[in-house]
C-alpha cells in the first residue's frame, strides 16, 4: 500500500507564503463534504510558516519552516478522537467535520499545535493534504503545485520505499523527541535547530588590512578540534551544525604568511559571530 | 438584391436565436421599440418592430422609427452586415476571411458611409441585440469533474487556472500544461541541460485572487457622497470625511455625465484630469491604456503623465551614457540566462531581490534559473541595507550599505580597478569615450581627493577592506551586476536622491569591465529567456481599443493589423502624476516628460496650466489608489479639499484609499467578470519582449469566470454607457462588445494561424512554442557592441535618427560610443545636480544633511513590496493581510510592518510586534514592529505601496494607520531639472506607540 508524504527541505523555503495562500483558497468559503467545512477568512494558518533568525548583522541567516497538520502514523489526534478522526489507508489523517464538532480536545490533543480551532462552527480544522482532490486524480495538494522553489514535494511510496528515501535523503521530522510518526519530512532542518559560528579574518600587511581568503579555522572544544574550514575571499568563515549548547570553544586561525591566532566564543542557545581577527603578516 | 435577402432573413434569424438563447429573449423582452435598416436614399428598407419580446418586420419605410441605419448602398450594407455577421460560423471563418474587408467597414464608419440615428440608448440597444445573435453561443471554459468549470485569466502576478462551480469561484491555481501544449526550452551550459518545469509560477497576490474578489471592500453599487449636491452646496472641504449614499446606476450615470457636459461648457479645455493607476487588473480591453484613454480621448482631458517610477536613474542618467531611452534606461535583455548560466562566474545583485519583486510580472519563472546557477557555483554577492529575500535564500556575501550612498562606493571600486588594472582596456579604448576624465576624478586628479575604498568607508559605511575585497572579486570574474528585480535596471537605490548618480555609475562600472563579453552583462536569470520574439501578439500598451496614437504603441504594433477607429486627445495640457497634488492646491506647477524617443526629450520642460487652458475642475479618478505610492501622501489629500475642485468621480473596484474622497463612486468588476484578453507579462511598447523573463509565453482568452458581483459592470461597460449620455456610443464601441474586441485582438495576431477562434475561447490559452532553432534564438546583449558588430538584438530601437551615423551601428549617443562624459548632458547644462561626469553629490536627504539627522536620525528604505503588486492584493479584506511577513494584527486591526535593527529597537525600549509611531515632518504613520538583524542600524524599513490610507482624524493632518508610508518620504525630485521622485532619500524617528494615543 502506497502512502502520502510531504517532505519540506527548509533550505529551499522563501517565504513567498504560496502555500499558506494556496490553502486558504482551497478552503476558505468552500464546504468540501466529508473533508473539511469552509476555513475562517482569517486567523486560521494551516500552513504556518515558523522563521528563525540565526546569527548576529552582518553575518545572519533566515529559516523559514512551513509546519502543518504531520498525518503521523501514531496520531495523538485520531487517539483523541474517538472516531471523529480518521486515518486513511493512504496515510492521510482526516478530521471528520461532520463527527468532530464541538471537540475542543481534538484541539488540543495536537502537539505541534497544527490543528485549528474554528469558533463560528464549533469545529477542529486541519489541512487535510488536500485529499479531496488527490481521491480526484490530482497528482500533488495545492501547496506543493504553487510552490516555486521544489521546497515542498508530494510523494506517495510504500513504508519500505519511504525509508529508503528517509535514510538516503537524511530527512528527519520536526520534533524526533514527540515520537508521532509524521509522515511529513523535513530536510536540512539543522538550519533550524543547529548553530554556527562565523567571522571575519583579515590580514595586515604594509599597515592595510585586507580580507584574508584561505586562512584555516579550526573549531575546538575541550582541546579536541570539532569542525575546520577556511575563510573565504571576504575573509569570512562559517562552521555550521553546531550544538546549540555547545559551551565554551576556541577558533584558532592559521595562515602560512601570516602569525596565527585563537579567540574563545561561548555557544550558548544561539549562533554566534566572533568580533573580527587581525593577523600580522610577516614583513 | 442581397441587401434585401440579407434583411429579411434577420427577423427569422433572430426569432430562432431568441428561441435558442435565453440572453438573447431578456435582451428582446427589454424594450419596446422599432429599427429600420435601409439604404440612404430609402429605395431598399425594412423595419423591425420588438414588442414584449416579440419581433415583426416589415419591408419598406417605417413611420416612426426609434433607431435607423443607413448604408450609403446596398453593396456596402451586405459587406458591413457579413463582417458583423462572421462571428457565428467558427467553421467558415477560414473560407470567409478572404472576402471580409474590415478596412471598408472602418472607412464607411469614418466617411459617414453608414449611418446611426436616434436616440443612443435605442441604437445601442439594438446594437446588442445584433450581437447576442451572433455570440451567444460562443462557448468559453473547460468543464471537468465535480460540476466544475475551468477557466481562464490572467494576473498581474500570473496566468491562471479558475474553477467555477455555479456562478462561485471554487480555486485559483497556477497552470499546469498539458501534453498538446509546446514544451519549455532547453539551455546547455557546462555540460549540463537545463529545462524549466512544463507549468506556470504565480506570483503570492495572484494566488489571493479569489479572496479579492470576494471581499468585504468591494464597491457593489453605485454610490453618492451624502453632503455633495451637485445642484447646491458641494462640500469639497468634507471629502474623505463624509459618508456615503447609494444611487442607481441611471442617477450615476446622468449625475457623470451631466458634470463632464457642464464642466467643459463652463470652464473648457483640459478642465478634467485623468488619474489612473500605472498597472490595472490585467487585459488588453479593459486595460486604462485601452477603454479607459479611447473614452477619455473622446471627451478631452488633461493628461497625467507618468514619471518612470521604478526607472527614475537609469532614465534620467545613465540612459546618457549609452542612450536605451525606449527601455528607460535600463539595458538591452536578450540571451542573458544562456549566457550567464554558461559564462558567469558570479552574479553582483544589487539593490536587487528578484525573489520579492518578481521581475516584472514575471512570478517566480526566474527561480529556477536561480537554483540553476547556485548548483552550477555561480556565486551571489548582495549589496543592500537589508539582507532581502533573494540574499537569505542564495545565500552569498551580503554587504550592507547606508542608503543612499552607493555611487561612492562604485567610485571606490573603479579605483581600485584602476590603480590595479582590473578593467577592460580594450573595450575603454574602443567603445567609449572620455574615460580619461572619469578616471582623474576617480584617482582625485581632477580634485585631489582620491575616490578610494577608505576615501568611501565613512560614507558608505563599509570597511575599506570588504569595498577593496569586491573590487578584486568583481575585477578578476566574469560578473554580472543585477540591479533591481529584473536585473536590468530599477532597485530601490535608483529612486533615492543619489539615484540618477548611482545608475550612471553602474554602467560606467559595466563598461568598465566590457559589457557583453561572455559573462559580463547586466542580469539574474530573470529576463533573456530564448522564446520565439517573432511570433506577434499585442501587449497591453499596444493599445488594446484605444486607438490612441499618442500614448499607447497602437500606431506602431496594431494598428494596421486590427482596423479600428482612431481617437485622440485634443487637450495637449499635462500633469505630472506627483504634482497633482500642486496643480490642485497651488494652482500651477511644471514638469519634465518621459519622452523615449530621445536622450533630449526629456529636457523638455512644461508648465500647469497650459496657456489659455482651464484649471483642473474635474478629477476622473480609474483604478487603484496613489496614496500609497504619492510621496508626501498627505498633500494629496488636501489637494482633493480644494474649493476649485468642483467634481471628483472615482471608478474604483474597492473602497480604499481614494475612492474614499470622491463624489461619485463607479464600482468596476474585476477581471474575473468580464471577458479580456491579453499574454502574461506582455507589456508591449512599454517593454518590448517584456515577456522574455518567462518560461513559457502564455497568451490567454480571459474568461469571464462569473457574472459581475452586485450592480459592478466592467470598466469597458461603464464606458459604454456614459457614451451613451454623449452621443458616442457608436464611436466608443464601434458596435462590438468585449469579447468582439477580444476576438479582433486575437484576429490581429499570430495566435488565430494556429489555433480557431473556437478552441481557444474554449481552452482559454496558448502556449507559443520557443525557437526550436537554437540559432534563431535571440543573442546576447551588447555582445554585438562588444565585438563591434552591427546590432543584432531584436528590438526596434532607438529609432533610425538616433544612430549618428550609419543605422544600427553603435549606440544612441552622440558618437555612438559608451561616453563617460554624455554630450547630451554637457550640451544641457543646466541641472547641476547632473554633472557630465558623474561626481559623487551626498544625498540631499541623509546622513549627510547633519542638521536634519539631530532631529530624524533614521533612513526609512521603502522598496516595492513583496506580497501585493503596488496597491492590488494589500487590504481588501484579502488573505494576503494574513501573511506575518506583511501585516500583523494587533487589537482588530492589521498594521503594516515596519523593520528595525534591535539595536536600535533597544535604544527605544520597542519590542517585537510593538505598534510604533515612524514620524517626521511631514507626517506620522502607525506600524507594527519587527526587530531583525537582517537590518542595518540606523535603518528602517518598510515596504512601500500600502492600498489603505487611514488618517484617524482629519486627513492629511493626522497619523495614518492604513501603512501608508509615503507619508513620510520627500516629494522633492532627485535634481532640479528632472521629475524623478526618490522617495529612498527620507529621515524619521521612530517611537513606541500606545494605542489609548489614538483615542486622544
Amino acid at each position: 500500500m502506497s502512502k502520502w508524504s510531504l517532505i519540506v527541505d527548509v533550505a529551499e523555503c522563501h517565504n513567498c507564503n504560496n502555500c499558506f495562500l494556496a490553502t486558504k483558497d482551497e478552503y476558505v468559503g468552500n464546504d468540501i463534504k466529508g473533508y473539511s467545512a469552509p476555513q475562517p477568512l482569517h486567523g486560521h494558518k494551516w500552513i504556518n510558516i515558523l522563521t528563525k533568525e540565526r546569527g548576529q548583522h552582518p553575518m545572519v541567516d533566515t529559516t523559514y519552516v512551513p509546519t502543518m497538520c504531520n498525518h503521523c502514523d501514531d496520531a495523538p489526534c485520531v487517539k483523541a478522537g474517538g472516531g471523529a478522526v480518521e486515518k486513511r489507508t493512504d496515510g492521510i489523517v482526516i478530521i471528520n467535520p461532520d463527527k468532530a464538532a464541538g471537540r475542543r480536545d481534538i484541539v488540543e490533543s495536537c502537539p505541534y499545535g497544527a490543528i485549528w480551532w474554528n469558533d463560528e462552527l464549533s469545529l477542529p480544522q486541519a489541512w487535510t493534504f488536500d485529499a479531496h482532490l488527490l481521491d480526484r486524480g490530482w497528482k500533488e495538494p495545492r501547496c506543493v503545485q504553487s510552490c516555486p522553489t521544489g521546497a515542498l514535494r508530494a510523494v506517495k511510496k510504500s513504508d519500505d520505499e519511504m525509508a529508503v528515501m528517509v535514510a538516503q535523503e537524511d530527512l528527519e521530522p520536526l520534533r524526533a523527541d514527540l515520537a508521532t510518526k509524521p509522515r511529513v519530512h523535513y530536510k536540512n532542518l539543522h538550519l533550524f535547530t543547529k548553530a554556527f559560528v562565523a567571522g571575519e579574518v583579515l590580514g595586515e600587511k604594509n599597515g592595510v588590512s585586507d580580507c584574508l581568503s584561505g586562512a584555516r579555522v579550526s573549531l575546538k572544544s575541550g582541546g579536541t578540534e570539532i569542525a575546520s574550514t577556511e575563510t573565504n575571499a571576504f575573509g569570512e568563515f562559517r562552521i555550521d551544525g553546531l550544538e546549540p549548547d555547545l559551551g565554551a570553544c576556541e577558533i584558532e586561525i592559521s595562515h602560512s604568511d601570516f602569525s596565527g591566532k585563537t579567540t574563545k566564543r561561548t555557544i550558548k542557545g544561539a549562533s554566534v559571530v566572533a568580533k573580527t581577527v587581525v593577523l600580522k603578516g610577516s614583513p | 438584391m442581397t441587401f434585401s435577402l440579407f434583411l429579411w432573413c434577420m427577423t427569422p434569424a433572430l426569432t430562432f436565436y431568441a428561441w435558442r438563447s435565453p440572453k438573447l429573449r431578456d435582451l428582446m423582452d427589454a424594450k419596446n421599440f422599432v429599427a429600420q435598416i435601409q439604404t440612404k436614399d430609402g429605395s431598399r428598407a425594412r423595419w423591425y418592430r420588438f414588442d414584449s419580446g416579440r419581433l415583426k418586420s416589415g419591408a419598406g419605410l417605417h413611420d416612426n422609427p426609434d433607431v435607423v441605419i443607413k448604408f450609403k448602398t446596398p453593396r456596402l450594407g451586405v459587406q458591413v452586415l457579413l463582417h458583423l455577421c462572421s462571428g457565428m460560423f467558427h467553421f467558415a471563418y477560414p473560407f470567409l476571411r478572404p472576402f471580409l474587408d474590415p478596412l471598408t467597414v472602418i472607412n464607411a464608419a469614418k466617411n459617414f458611409g453608414f449611418e446611426v440615428q436616434g436616440d443612443d440608448e435605442y441604437s445601442l440597444h439594438f446594437t446588442d441585440l445584433m450581437n447576442a445573435m451572433l455570440t451567444h453561443h460562443w462557448a468559453q471554459g473547460t468543464p471537468v469533474d465535480k460540476g466544475e468549470t475551468r477557466y481562464v485569466n490572467q494576473t498581474n502576478g500570473g496566468p491562471v487556472f479558475v474553477y467555477v462551480k455555479g456562478e462561485k469561484i471554487v480555486r485559483i491555481t497556477p497552470m499546469d500544461f498539458d501534453e498538446k501544449d509546446a514544451p519549455a526550452w532547453t539551455v546547455r551550459a557546462r555540460g549540463r541541460e537545463f529545462t524549466p518545469p512544463h507549468k506556470s509560477t504565480l506570483c503570492p497576490h495572484g494566488l489571493a485572487s479569489k479572496s479579492l474578489v470576494y471581499s468585504s471592500k468591494r464597491l457593489l453599487y453605485p454610490m453618492k457622497r451624502v453632503d455633495f449636491d451637485p445642484n447646491g452646496e458641494r462640500n469639497p472641504q468634507n471629502r474623505g470625511k463624509s459618508g456615503y449614499e447609494r444611487i442607481s446606476w441611471g442617477e450615476a450615470l446622468d449625475l457623470a455625465a451631466g458634470e463632464i457636459k457642464r464642466i467643459n461648457r463652463n470652464h473648457g479645455h483640459g478642465a478634467i484630469l485623468n488619474s489612473h493607476s500605472s498597472h490595472h487588473t490585467w487585459g488588453n480591453i479593459g486595460y486604462y491604456l485601452s477603454s479607459n484613454i479611447r473614452f477619455m480621448n473622446a471627451i478631452g482631458y488633461t493628461k497625467m503623465v507618468l514619471n518612470p517610477d521604478s526607472w527614475e536613474g537609469f532614465f534620467w542618467g545613465a540612459s546618457h551614457h549609452y542612450g536605451y531611452t525606449m527601455r528607460m534606461g535600463t539595458a538591452e535583455p536578450y540571451g542573458q540566462i544562456e549566457d550567464c548560466l554558461k559564462e558567469a562566474d558570479q552574479i553582483v545583485y544589487w539593490a536587487s531581490d528578484p525573489e520579492t519583486t518578481c521581475g516584472s510580472y514575471a512570478a517566480f519563472e526566474g527561480t529556477i534559473r536561480r537554483q540553476w546557477a547556485k548548483q552550477l557555483g555561480i556565486k551571489s554577492i548582495h549589496i543592500d541595507p537589508y539582507r532581502n529575500e533573494t540574499a537569505t535564500w542564495l545565500g552569498g556575501k551580503w554587504i550592507p550599505i547606508i542608503p543612499g550612498t552607493g555611487p561612492a562606493l562604485a567610485h571606490a571600486i573603479a579605483y581600485v580597478w584602476i590603480t590595479e588594472g582590473l578593467y577592460d582596456k580594450e573595450f575603454i579604448k574602443n567603445r567609449t569615450t572620455d574615460f580619461d576624465k572619469y578616471a582623474a576624478y576617480v584617482l582625485g586628479d581632477d580634485d585631489g581627493e582620491p575616490k578610494s575604498p577608505e576615501w568611501q568607508e565613512p560614507e558608505t559605511g563599509v570597511k575599506s577592506h570588504v569595498a577593496r575585497a569586491l573590487a578584486r572579486e568583481w575585477g578578476n570574474k566574469k560578473t554580472y551586476l543585477s540591479c533591481g528585480g529584473k536585473g536590468v535596471g530599477f532597485g530601490g537605490a535608483n529612486r533615492s536622491a543619489t539615484g540618477i548618480q548611482w545608475a550612471r555609475a553602474m554602467v560606467c562600472l559595466m563598461a568598465m569591465q566590457g559589457l557583453g563579453k561572455p559573462g559580463v552583462n547586466f542580469g539574474n536569470l530573470t529576463v533573456g529567456a530564448p522564446l520565439d520574439m517573432q511570433f506577434y501578439f499585442p501587449g497591453y500598451a499596444d493599445g488594446g481599443i484605444s486607438g490612441d496614437m499618442e500614448g499607447t504603441a497602437d500606431a506602431v504594433q496594431n494598428y494596421q493589423r486590427m482596423p479600428h477607429m482612431i481617437s485622440m486627445n485634443t487637450s495637449t495640457q499635462k500633469i505630472p502624476r506627483l504634482r497633482i497634488p500642486e496643480a490642485l492646491l497651488d494652482g500651477e506647477t511644471h514638469g519634465y516628460p518621459t519622452d523615449p524617443k530621445s536622450l533630449e526629450g526629456q529636457f523638455m520642460r512644461f508648465g500647469y496650466p497650459a496657456p489659455g487652458h482651464s484649471k483642473i475642475r474635474m478629477m476622473y479618478k480609474y483604478g487603484g489608489s496613489h496614496f500609497g505610492t504619492t510621496m508626501e501622501s498627505n498633500r494629496l489629500a488636501k489637494a482633493y479639499q480644494t474649493e476649485g475642485l468642483e467634481f471628483v468621480l472615482n471608478q474604483s473596484i474597492w473602497n480604499e484609499g481614494e475612492a474614499k474622497f470622491a463624489d461619485l463612486i463607479l464600482p468596476a468588476c474585476t477581471n474575473f467578470e468580464r471577458t479580456d484578453i491579453g499574454e502574461w507579462a506582455s507589456s508591449g511598447g512599454y517593454g518590448h519582449h517584456n515577456y522574455n523573463q518567462l518560461n513559457h509565453r502564455v497568451i490567454t482568452l480571459q474568461h469571464k469566470c462569473i457574472e459581475p458581483l452586485g450592480e459592478s459592470k466592467s470598466d469597458f461597460q461603464i464606458f459604454l454607457e456614459l457614451s451613451q449620455h454623449m452621443g458616442l456610443s457608436a464611436y466608443f464601441g464601434e458596435a462590438k462588445t468585449e469579447i468582439q474586441w477580444c476576438r479582433d485582438q486575437f484576429l490581429s495576431s499570430d495566435v488565430s494561424k494556429v489555433i480557431s477562434w473556437k478552441n481557444f475561447m474554449k481552452k482559454g490559452y496558448y502556449v507559443v512554442p520557443p525557437e526550436e532553432n537554437e540559432a534563431n534564438r535571440p543573442p546576447t546583449s551588447m555582445r554585438w557592441f562588444y565585438e563591434g558588430r552591427k546590432k543584432d538584438v531584436p528590438e526596434p530601437s532607438p529609432l533610425p535618427a538616433e544612430y549618428g551615423e550609419k543605422y544600427l551601428e553603435g549606440l544612441q549617443t552622440q558618437s555612438g560610443k559608451f561616453e563617460f562624459e554624455p554630450n547630451s548632458l554637457k550640451r544641457f547644462g543646466q541641472d547641476p545636480d547632473r554633472p557630465p561626469i558623474n561626481r559623487y553629490i551626498p544625498a540631499w536627504e541623509g546622513r549627510q544633511t547633519k542638521e536634519l539627522m539631530d532631529k530624524y536620525p533614521l533612513q526609512l528604505i521603502t522598496p516595492h513590496p513583496r506580497f501585493s503588486f503596488h496597491t492590488l492584493g494589500d487590504g481588501k479584506d484579502s488573505v494576503i493581510n494574513d501573511i506575518q511577513d506583511h501585516r500583523v494584527l494587533i487589537d482588530g486591526h492589521y498594521y503594516w510592518i515596519a523593520r528595525l535593527n534591535p539595536v536600535e529597537a533597544k535604544k527605544r525600549g520597542i519590542n517585537q510586534h510593538d505598534l510604533v509611531k515612524l514620524f517626521n515632518d511631514r507626517g506620522s504613520v502607525i506600524c507594527a514592529a519587527v526587530l531583525t538583524e537582517r537590518l542595518m542600524e540606523g535603518v528602517v524599513h518598510s515596504y512601500e505601496s500600502s492600498a489603505e490610507y487611514q488618517p484617524v482624524g482629519e486627513p492629511g493632518e493626522s497619523p495614518d494607520i492604513g501603512g501608508c508610508v509615503n507619508v513620510l518620504t520627500p516629494k522633492r525630485h532627485m535634481t532640479e531639472k528632472t521629475t524623478a521622485s526618490a522617495p529612498n532619500s527620507c529621515l524619521i524617528e521612530v517611537e513606541k506607540f500606545a494605542i489609548r494615543e489614538l483615542a486622544s
